[in-house]
């Protein structure tokens, strides 16, 4: 039943994107958006309906940071980890958050509320510490603030 | 975030209407875009500086059937944000620039590549795209000119920085890996589906607008000799007022540090994690392709700051980001993180350092893109340039 739904899902998406290889990464980015993941199943539909390998698929998710194959929480949470952000007190944002979430970076929470990673550069360099969580940023961040915006989130 | 504001600069930041570059445009016609591109010398800003008439040109003079114009806004490099800023607060600079290259070099199509980071920024750009659609500055018969059609689509990178490399962007466009394609071909000739295609820079976009309006020749009077006009930083890191700044280029880092109100500097990192690093001594060259040629980010370090762990941070940031397609590269970059990871131990000769500093010379000719060929940058810089610091340091080389 379930599967029948993601292949609806697949379907329509190619209506809007269309059939052609260069709709792959749209096609990709809208199945991880709604279900947080690329699923085997997925990945065999979407290579199905475009006529390429799946290996072709899996090969694409690997190889860019926001598309994944395995299960993450319901919002993902990315501090930003660079140089900029480093030397403006990221290291205590990243300590609070683990704390407060009772979670290392790469990890998510046993309820699948949350997924914590590290990002590169965010371009908020200029207001760092910053963060993305799903793909709202915030910036300024401080350990308190950081904590008080994750306890926000459903 | 903070608010949008008004910021004054002599190019970018000068009076300028949505539309202005497009009507402009229309009546004066290609040669003469072309001409006062060549006049204006204005050089690709995304870094590595190529004219852009030059460029124009020659996808202009291919014949195909389809051709793209391509707006690169996969911002990645460490301390850029000077695309959030043109894009949020100066949408019509960046999307007029690129109607008038569509115009010009006869494409009908133009795509946005939009970092996945900036998916924030989505629906305030389709709503502008929808806005200029009503006033006919995108469709059909742009503006009743016969035949001048032309559209904007956005897409969204996915958290890869090697995507702002163009031909590795026009791969992940293609629905591939965002593995850097070999040249030639160029883009120019095969590019998007094999078709002619141009590939600038938001902000050389963002510039082509105001050149077109007002003139190579009005454009040149800002700037050097060879690095002409005026040039966008974004700066970030120890002083009072980071944020963007538009500057002619010229200006002397010293300059630039007293703008911002920098105190007790001890470095600068020039053009991100893969540009250099220079010492005070160094504080009086100027920012401009004759000397220190930058795609505009400029990170400040203070007395406070420990340049070895700064170094540490750029290498992780390559090891992470490097495609992985060539050995120079891939395994470069960790061989560099190692040393670096080695002298912060304390357990390294010299020999082996100079050794790896060689290696750097050597990924800078073997590196298939611009990737590998700049990460070196940061790791011989720092090293040459704070060997006190860090080799002399009285712990024996331990931090
Ligand atoms: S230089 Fe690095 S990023 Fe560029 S193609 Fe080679 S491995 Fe990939
Ligand atoms: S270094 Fe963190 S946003 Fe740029």
């Amino acid at each position: 039943m379930e599967k029948n739904s993601l292949s609806e899902e697949i379907e329509k998406l190619v209506d809007l994107y269309g059939k052609e290889r260069s709709s792959l990464l749209p096609i990709l980015q809208a199945v991880e958006k709604k279900h947080k993941y690329i699923s085997d199943f997925a990945q065999q539909e979407i290579a199905r309906v475009l006529d390429i390998h799946p290996v072709e698929v899996f090969g694409v998710i690997t190889f860019y940071s926001f598309l994944t194959h395995q299960p993450k929480g319901r919002n993902v949470v990315r501090l930003c980890q660079t140089i900029t952000c480093d030397i403006l007190g990221k290291k205590s944002v990243a300590d609070a958050i683990q704390r407060e979430l009772g979670i290392k970076f790469g990890e998510t929470t046993k309820d699948k509320k949350i997924t914590l990673e590290y990002a590169n550069c965010l371009g908020m360099c200029d207001q760092g510490p910053a963060m993305l969580v799903n793909d709202q940023v915030y910036s300024h961040l401080t350990p308190e603030k950081a904590v008080e915006i994750l306890s926000k989130i459903e | 975030m903070e608010n949008k504001m008004k910021r004054e600069g002599a190019v970018i930041f000068s009076e300028y209407q949505r539309g202005d570059a497009i009507k402009k445009a229309v009546s004066i016609g290609r040669e003469d875009i072309l001409f006062e591109l060549k006049e204006s010398k204005l050089r690709g800003r995304g870094g590595a500086g190529f004219p852009t008439s030059t460029k124009w040109m020659l996808t202009a003079a291919a014949k195909a059937d389809k051709k793209y114009v391509i707006c690169n806004a996969d911002e990645g490099e460490p301390g850029t944000f000077k695309d959030r800023v043109l894009l949020l607060e100066y949408p019509e600079l960046v999307f007029d620039g690129m109607v008038v290259g569509g115009y010009t070099i006869g494409a009908k199509e133009g795509i946005v590549y939009l970092r996945g980071e900036y998916e924030y920024m989505l629906k305030s750009l389709e709503d502008y795209l929808e806005e200029m659609r009503k006033d006919n500055l995108l469709g059909k018969n742009i503006l009743g000119k016969q035949g001048f059609d032309f559209d904007i689509i956005i897409r969204l990178g996915s958290g890869a920085y090697v995507c702002g490399e163009e031909t590795a962007l026009i791969e992940s466009l293609e629905g591939h890996r965002g593995e850097a394609r070999n040249r030639p071909p160029f883009p120019v000739n095969t590019g998007l589906n094999g078709k002619p295609t141009t590939v600038n820079n938001v902000e050389t976009f963002a510039s082509v607008a105001h050149i077109v309006v007002k003139g190579g020749e009005w454009y040149r009077t800002q700037g050097t000799d060879k690095s002409t006009g005026s040039k966008l930083f974004s700066v970030s890191g120890d002083c009072k007022k980071p944020g963007v700044y538009e500057l002619p280029w010229g200006t002397t880092v010293t300059e630039l540090l007293n703008i911002v109100q920098a105190e007790n500097t001890k470095a600068v990192q020039v053009g991100g994690a893969s540009g250099v690093c220079i010492p005070k001594s160094q504080f009086d060259r100027k920012l401009g392709y004759e000397d220190l040629g930058t795609g505009g980010s400029i990170m400040i370090f203070n007395e406070n700051r420990d340049m070895l762990h700064v170094l540490k941070n750029f290498m992780e940031f390559f090891v992470e980001e490097s495609c992985g397609q060539c050995t120079p590269c891939r395994v470069g970059n960790t061989k560099l993180l190692e040393g670096v990871e080695m002298i912060e131990r304390g357990e390294y000769t010299f020999g082996y350092i100079n050794k790896l500093k060689e290696l750097g010379e050597t990924m800078k000719i073997a590196s298939k893109c611009g990737l590998g060929q700049s990460s070196p940058n940061s790791f011989i810089s720092i090293l040459e340039n704070f060997k006190e610091e860090i080799f002399n340091n009285g712990k024996g080389g331990k931090h």
